[in-house]
C-alpha cells in the first residue's frame, strides 16, 4: 500500500544470499511490492546490485536481464535487421508494449522486465512482448539449478507462475529469428491510455511465412496460436474460438469477459489483415 | 551512505521495507504528499539523481548515496522554478494537493513528452481541476488578473495560498510536527455482519511499542450520526464510536495506539476477536423485503430511523395533483429504471486527524474536515467535554467533495488522546478510503413521465431506492434533497415520489457532490429526453415548454418550498447556450469513419444552501500595519473560498487582496460556522464577510471623519489610507487614533443562510460511438452555468471544469464494486479508474448574465452543481447517436458494446 512494508526487518543484497527462507521475497524494482500490503514478508533480497548487464546482444539473440528496467528497454537501440523491434516505419513493438503499461514513465525508471513477468498479471505488457517474441526464461533455483521455460508457459494464471518458492527469474532470451520477423500490435482498454483489456501481437516469420498470434490481457494466461501461413478470416476465427474457451477470458474490473472475447476476435482479425497485406 | 535531500545530508538509515515517501516526510519534507499509496497518483513525485520517481513505491534504502530533490528544493536561490511560476500564472490547481507532483513531473518532461501530455501525465491524478488549468500551466498560459484597489470582485484574482502551494510549503492536515506523536491503526471487520462475542487485546498489548488497545468497552455508549448538519436531528443516530455489532466489511472493531505505525499495525494483527457471524444483505430491495436480516434492530424512535425492522432508514411518500389521471390523459407515457452507481469522492488527501493537548490541557484536533464547528459540537456531546476545552481546526484540506461533511476519524483520535493523555494521529490509507469511509449513494429510480403532443408535461412519478449502506448518516437528507430540485425544475401539476433509503451491510454511503441530485437528475433528464423523442418533439424544445419560469414558486412533490425563492433566473440563457451549440455543426472534433454521432443535453437546478438555516460568522480587523485580518470559519479545500472572501473584503474596503490576511477553519477564530457544504460557501460565508467588511468600512470612515473633522460622506477608503475630502489619513494612524479613543477597529458579520435562491446548469455533448468496441468519443462539450454575478471568472471556470470532469469519471469509468459478500473489490486507483489527463476533454464554459437578489454582491453557488447534468446529457447524446437508451451508469466501453448489441439484436429479432 505504498506505505512501509513494516514487517520487513532486513534488506539483504541478493549477492550475499545465505539460503532462501520463509518470509523472503526478491526485490526487483519494488514498484509492485511496495504498492500493496505484504504482511507475510520479513526479508527482501535486493537484486539491484547484481551487476547483470540489462541488455546483451549475442549471436543467439537478445538477452534481457530480469533486472533490466522498462526505461532501459525503452531506450534500447536494436541492431539493424531486427525488424520486430526496429521497424522501418512506425513505433516498434518495444515502444508499443512499454506504452501499454498503465504506469507512467516515472515507474519505468524503477520497474523491471523480470518483475512484470513474475507478477503474472494478464495485462503485464512485458509478458506480451517477450512471449510474442518467443522468449525463453532462464530460471534459477535456490540450489543453483537452471531451467529454461518459454515465457508463454511461465505464466500459468492470474498472478501465478511456474516459479517454485525461492526460484529466481534470471533473464529472458529472445531468439534472433523472432527479432527479425514482422509484427503487428493491437491493444484494447476501457480507457484512453488505460490498462489493457486485450493485447494481441501477431508475428510473421519472413522466411517461413508462418504467423504466430499471441493473445494476452484478455486471457488469464498467454495463449499462442501458430499458423503455417497467414490464414483466412474464418480459419483464424475458428482457431481463436477453439484455443480460448469462454472461461479462459478474464473477468475483472478491466473488462467484461464477453467484451474481451469480442475484442480479441476483432483485434486478431485486424492483425491478420495487416500482416496479410505485408505478404503481398 | 547518507541520503541527500535538497542539499541536506541525512545520515539516518531508512528502515528495512521503508518507502522513500515516509522517509522524506519523517524528516519534515511535507511537500511530498501521500495520495494513493500505490504509485498511481503521482502526488509523491520527487527526483532521485534527476530522475522523477513515485517516492511511495521507491525503496528508501536505494536513495542512500543519491540526491533527492523535492518540491521544496526545486526553486534555486530564492527564484521560483519556471514551472512553479507557470502554475501560479495559470492557477493550475484548486486544492493543491496534487500540485507538487505535477510540478515535479512537468519539470522533468522533455520536448517529446510535452507534445504528448496524455501519456506524460499517466502517473499524475488531479481530482479538482479537470486538467485544463494544468495544461495551461504546462503551456505557460497566463490567466490571473491584478485588479486595481477596490476592483477585486469580478476579476481573476489568484488564490492567496498559491505561492505556498507551488513551493510545497502549504500546510495540509498531516503537515505538522508534533513531539511525542503516537499512531493509531484500526482493526477492521472481515465480516459484513457480525456480533463481537469476545475480544482479547492481550496479545496486541504485548507488542513492543503498543500503548493502548481500545474496544467498545472503552468507547462512549452514545449513539450519533457521522453526518454533520447544523441540526443534528436531521440525521439518524445509529453509530457508536466502537460498536459491538459490525455491519460492513471494514467497520472498526478496535483502536490500537502505538509509538510507531508499524507497531500499531502489528497490534491490529494480534488482537483476537471472536465473531458471531450474522446474515448479510447487500441489495437494498432485498434488505427491505420480508425476512431480510435486520441491520439495526431494537433502535427506538430517538434514533430517528424511519422503520428499523424493515431496514428503512428514511422514506418519503408525497404527491401533488393526480399522477394517475395525468398519465391517463397523456399521449405518451414512458417508464424506465435508472441506476446510478457507488462513486468515491476520491479527494487526494485521505481522511485523518491529529490531536494534541495544549499546555493548559485543552485538546486540539486538527482534521481534514469541511465542518470544524459541527465536528466540535458532536465531539463535545460524545465525550462530555465543554466546548471551550476542545478546539477543532483544519489546515489546508486536500479536497472534500462532500466526503468530509462527515465525522469519520475525529471521534477515534479524541478517544485515543483522552485515553493515552498524549498526542495521537490517525491517517487513512487509500484502501481505507474505499473500504471504510463513505461513497455516493447508489440509486435506483423508476421514473414514469407522461406528455401530450402539444408539448405539455402532464405527470412525473418516481420510485426511488437509495442504498444507505451500513449506517444512515446522510441518507434521509440525501433522499429528500434528491427528489426536490430535479422535479421542481419543471412546471408540472402532477408529481409523485415514493422514496426509500435502505440499510445494507455494505460500506456506508454519505454526502457527495450534488447530494442526491445527480442520481435523480440522471433519471429525470433521461426520461424527459426519451418522452420528448417519443412525442416527436425536439428535446430542448420540450424542456423549454415545461421549465420553471422567472418568478414561479419553487414547487416539489412536497409542495412549495417556503424559504426558496428565485433570486435570479438564468435558466433561459443556459438553454440558449446549449441550443446554439447544437445548431453549430462546424465546431468540435470530427467523428471517425463508421462511428455513430449524436448530441444531447440536460438541465439541472440547485438551491443555494440547505433548508433550515446555515450560519456563518466573520470578523474583519484593521491591523496596526494598515493591513486587514479576516477571520472566517469556512474551510479551504480547493473551493476557492479564501480567494473569494478576500476579494469581497478587498472590494468593500477599497484595497487589493494582498492587504487581506485570511484566518479560517478554526473554532477559535469566530463564534460559529456551519461548514462548507450544501453550496453555501459563497452565499452564506461570503455574505457574512461582506457584512463584516461593510460594517468595518462604516466604522473606519466614521473614525476617519471624526479624526479629520470631515463629513463622513466625503470620506472613502484607499489601499493605505482614508481619503477625507482630499486629505489622506494613513490607516496606520487611523488604527492608533481609534485605539486611543477606545474604538476597536474591527467589525463582525453574520449570515443565517435564508432565504435561499436557486442556481442553474446545462450540459451539452456531441459524441461519436463505435458500436463495435463501445468506445465513446466526446467531440464537443459545452456547459452553461447560472452563478449570478461571477466573483472570480477563472476560479469559477475551474470549478465548472472540475465538476464536469468528476462527473465524466462517474459517467464513464468509476464504480466502487461490492462483491456478494460485501467486500469492496476496487480499493485502489488501479481498479477504480479516476479520470486522468487523457480521459477528460476540454469543456467550453459559459456564464449567464444574472445578478441574484439574495447572494452577496449578486453571486450564487457554483461548485457542487456542474456535476449534476453531465451523466444524463451524455446518456441523451448516446441515445441520439445509437437509438438505444442507456439507463445504467457507468457507460464503460464493455457495457456500451454489450447493451448496444443486445438492443440491436432484440430489434432484429422483432423484425418479421
Amino acid at each position: 500500500m505504498g506505505v512501509d512494508l513494516d514487517t520487513v526487518t532486513e534488506i539483504r543484497s541478493a549477492r550475499e544470499l545465505d539460503g532462501w527462507r520463509p518470509g523472503d521475497a526478491w526485490l526487483a524494482g519494488g514498484t509492485f511490492l511496495f504498492s500493496e500490503p505484504q504482511p507475510h514478508l520479513t526479508r527482501l533480497l535486493d537484486l539491484s546490485d547484481m551487476g547483470w548487464a540489462p541488455l546483451e546482444v549475442t549471436d543467439r539473440g537478445l538477452e534481457i536481464a530480469a533486472t533490466c528496467t522498462v526505461a532501459e528497454l525503452a531506450r534500447f537501440v536494436p541492431p539493424a535487421g531486427w525488424t520486430a523491434v526496429r521497424p522501418a516505419t512506425g513505433p516498434s513493438l518495444v515502444e508499443q508494449c512499454c506504452h501499454s503499461f498503465v504506469a507512467s514513465f516515472k515507474i519505468w525508471t524503477m520497474a523491471t522486465v523480470g518483475g512484470n513477468i513474475c507478477n503474472a498479471l494478464p495485462a503485464g505488457p512485458m509478458i506480451s512482448l517477450t512471449a510474442a517474441l518467443e522468449g525463453t526464461a532462464t530460471l534459477v533455483a535456490p540450489d543453483g539449478a537452471r531451467r529454461f521455460v518459454p515465457v508463454a508457459d511461465v505464466v500459468t494464471g492470474v498472478g501465478t507462475t511456474v516459479l517454485s518458492d525461492g526460484e529466481l527469474l534470471r533473464s529472458v532470451t529472445l531468439p534472433t529469428s523472432a527479432l527479425r520477423s514482422t509484427t503487428a500490435f493491437r491493444q484494447a482498454s476501457l480507457y484512453p491510455v488505460g490498462r489493457s483489456g486485450a493485447l494481441l501481437i501477431g508475428r510473421l516469420d519472413p522466411l517461413e511465412g508462418s504467423l504466430t498470434l499471441t493473445v494476452t490481457a484478455s486471457t488469464v494466461r498467454p495463449v499462442q496460436l501458430r499458423f503455417g501461413r497467414v490464414p483466412d478470416a474464418g480459419t483464424l476465427a475458428a482457431a481463436v474460438a477453439e484455443a480460448i474457451p469462454a472461461q479462459a477470458y478474464v473477468d475483472d474490473v478491466h473488462g467484461l469477459p464477453a467484451w474481451r472475447r469480442h475484442m480479441t476476435r476483432r483485434l486478431a482479425e485486424e492483425i491478420r489483415r495487416e500482416l496479410e497485406e505485408g505478404t503481398r | 551512505m547518507a541520503v541527500v535531500v535538497n542539499g541536506h545530508e541525512f545520515a539516518e538509515r531508512p528502515r528495512p521495507g521503508q518507502c522513500l515517501r515516509t522517509y522524506l516526510r519523517e524528516r519534515g519534507w511535507f511537500g511530498v504528499k501521500k495520495g494513493c499509496d500505490a504509485g498511481d497518483c503521482g502526488a509523491c513525485t520527487v527526483h532521485v539523481d534527476g530522475e522523477p520517481v513515485h517516492s511511495c513505491v521507491y525503496p528508501a534504502h536505494r536513495a542512500q548515496g543519491r540526491e533527492v530533490t523535492t518540491i521544496e528544493g526545486l526553486a534555486a536561490g530564492g527564484e521560483l522554478h519556471p514551472v512553479q511560476q507557470r502554475f501560479l500564472d495559470a492557477q493550475g490547481f484548486q486544492c493543491g494537493f496534487c500540485t507538487a507532483g505535477f510540478i515535479m513531473t512537468t519539470a522533468a518532461l522533455d520536448e517529446e513528452q510535452l507534445d504528448d501530455l496524455p501519456r506524460a501525465f499517466k502517473g499524475n491524478l488531479c481530482r479538482c481541476t479537470g486538467y485544463r488549468a494544468i495544461e495551461d500551466a504546462v503551456r505557460g498560459v497566463r490567466r490571473v488578473d491584478e485588479p486595481a484597489p477596490g476592483q477585486a470582485v469580478g476579476c481573476s484574482v489568484a488564490a492567496p495560498a498559491g505561492p505556498q502551494i507551488v513551493t510545497g510549503t502549504a500546510r495540509y492536515t498531516f503537515d505538522v510536527e508534533v513531539p511525542g506523536l503516537r499512531h493509531i491503526k484500526l482493526l477492521r471487520s472481515p465480516h459484513a455482519h457480525a456480533r463481537i462475542a469476545g475480544i482479547d487485546t492481550g496479545p496486541a498489548m504485548a507488542v513492543p511499542g503498543v500503548v493502548a488497545v481500545l474496544t467498545r468497552h472503552d468507547a462512549p455508549t452514545g449513539l450519533f450520526s457521522s453526518a454533520r448538519h447544523e441540526h443534528p436531528e436531521e440525521d439518524p443516530a445509529d453509530t457508536r464510536v466502537v460498536d459491538d455489532v459490525v455491519r460492513h466489511i471494514g467497520q472498526r472493531v478496535a483502536v490500537v495506539v502505538a509509538e510507531t505505525e508499524a507497531a500499531a499495525a502489528e497490534g491490529c494483527r494480534r488482537v483476537r476477536v471472536d465473531y458471531e457471524v450474522l446474515p448479510a444483505v447487500t441489495d437494498p430491495e432485498r434488505a427491505m423485503s420480508p425476512g431480510a436480516p435486520v441491520i439495526h434492530p431494537g433502535k427506538g424512535p430517538e434514533t430517528r430511523i424511519a422503520r428499523p425492522q424493515d431496514n428503512v432508514v428514511g422514506e418519503m411518500h408525497e404527491e401533488i395533483g393526480d399522477v394517475e389521471q395525468a398519465f391517463a390523459q397523456a399521449d405518451v407515457v414512458y417508464e424506465g429504471t435508472f441506476g446510478s452507481q457507488r462513486v468515491q469522492p476520491a479527494h487526494l488527501e485521505t481522511h485523518g486527524a491529529v490531536a494534541w493537548f495544549e499546555e493548559d490541557g485543552r485538546l486540539t484536533v486538527r482534521s481534514s474536515t469541511q465542518t470544524p464547528f459541527l465536528t466540535r459540537r458532536v465531539l463535545c456531546d460524545l465525550f462530555d467535554l465543554p466546548e471551550d476545552r476542545l478546539r477543532v481546526v483544519a489546515g489546508r484540506v486536500g479536497g472534500g467533495f462532500g466526503g468530509k461533511q462527515e465525522m469519520l476519524v475525529e471521534d477515534v483520535v479524541v478517544l485515543a488522546a483522552l485515553h493515552t493523555g498524549g498526542p495521537v494521529k490517525l491517517e487513512y490509507t487509500r484502501d481505507e478510503q474505499f473500504t471504510a469511509s463513505t461513497t455516493r449513494h447508489p440509486f435506483s429510480v423508476r421514473m414514469t413521465v407522461g406528455g401530450r403532443r402539444d408539448g405539455t408535461l402532464t405527470g412525473m412519478a418516481l420510485r426511488v431506492v437509495a442504498d444507505a449502506g451500513a449506517h444512515g448518516n446522510h441518507s434521509p437528507s440525501v433522499l429528500f434533497h434528491s427528489c426536490s430540485e430535479p422535479l421542481a425544475l419543471y412546471r408540472c401539476p402532477n408529481r409523485r415520489v415514493d422514496g426509500f433509503a435502505v440499510y445494507t451491510t455494505t460500506v456506508p454511503s454519505g454526502a457527495f457532490r450534488g447530494y442526491g441530485l445527480s442520481q435523480v437528475t440522471f433519471a429525470v433528464e433521461s426520461a424527459l429526453d426519451e418522452l420528448a423523442r417519443r412525442l416527436g418533439i425536439e428535446p430542448a424544445a420540450f424542456r423549454e415548454r415545461n421549465i420553471i419560469a422567472p418568478g414561479d414558486p419553487v414547487v416539489d412533490p412536497g409542495g412549495p418550498k417556503q424559504d426558496l425563492e428565485m433570486g435570479s433566473y438564468g435558466l433561459d440563457q443556459c438553454l440558449s447556450v446549449v441550443r446554439d451549440a447544437a445548431a453549430d455543426d462546424t465546431a468540435g472534433a470530427p467523428a471517425p469513419d463508421g462511428w455513430l454521432v449524436g448530441h444531447g443535453m440536460a438541465l439541472s437546478m440547485i438551491a443555494t444552501g440547505p433548508p433550515g438555516g446555515h450560519f456563518a460568522d466573520a470578523r474583519l480587523t484593521l491591523l496596526e500595519d494598515g493591513r486587514y485580518d479576516l477571520a472566517v470559519g469556512s474551510v479551504e479545500f480547493g473551493n476557492g473560498l479564501a480567494t473569494v472572501h478576500s476579494q469581497i473584503a478587498a472590494a468593500t474596503l477599497g484595497t487589493t487582496v494582498d492587504h487581506i490576511g485570511v484566518r479560517q477553519a478554526d473554532t477559535d477564530v469566530v463564534g460559529h460556522d456551519t461548514g462548507v457544504f450544501a453550496s453555501a460557501g459563497i452565499v452564506v460565508g461570503g455574505k457574512a464577510v461582506l457584512r463584516a467588511a461593510e460594517a468595518l468600512r462604516a466604522a473606519l470612515l466614521a473614525g476617519a471623519a471624526a479624526c479629520t473633522g470631515t463629513d463622513p460622506g466625503r470620506c472613502h477608503l484607499e489601499p493605505d489610507a482614508v481619503n477625507c475630502g482630499g486629505q489622506r489619513l494613513p490607516l496606520t494612524k487611523l488604527w492608533a487614533a481609534m485605539r486611543d479613543t477606545g474604538h476597536e477597529p474591527a467589525a463582525d458579520g453574520h449570515s443565517d443562510g435564508t432565504p435561499r435562491s436557486v442556481a442553474f446548469n446545462a450540459q451539452w455533448f456531441r459524441v461519436a460511438v463505435d458500436p463495435d468496441t463501445g468506445e465513446i468519443r466526446i467531440l464537443r462539450s459545452v456547459h452553461a452555468a447560472d452563478a449570478g454575478v461571477v466573483m472570480n471568472p477563472l476560479q469559477l471556470r475551474g470549478q465548472v471544469e472540475g465538476g464536469v470532469a468528476q462527473a465524466l469519471g462517474a459517467a464513464l469509468y468509476e464504480q466502487v464494486r461490492i462483491e456478494e459478500n460485501g467486500q469492496v473489490s476496487t480499493p485502489d486507483f488501479r481498479r477504480y479508474h479516476l479520470p486522468a489527463f487523457a480521459d477528460v476533454p476540454r469543456t467550453e464554459v459559459h456564464f449567464s448574465r444574472t445578478a441574484d437578489a439574495m447572494g452577496p454582491l449578486g453571486a450564487k453557488s457554483m461548485s457542487e452543481s456542474p456535476f449534476i447534468p453531465v451523466a444524463p446529457a451524455l446518456a441523451n447524446a448516446l441515445r441520439d447517436a445509437t437509438g438505444v437508451r442507456f439507463t445504467r451508469l457507468p457507460f464503460t466501453r464493455d457495457r456500451v458494446w454489450l447493451t448496444y448489441g443486445d438492443a440491436v439484436g432484440e430489434a432484429a429479432e422483432g423484425q418479421p
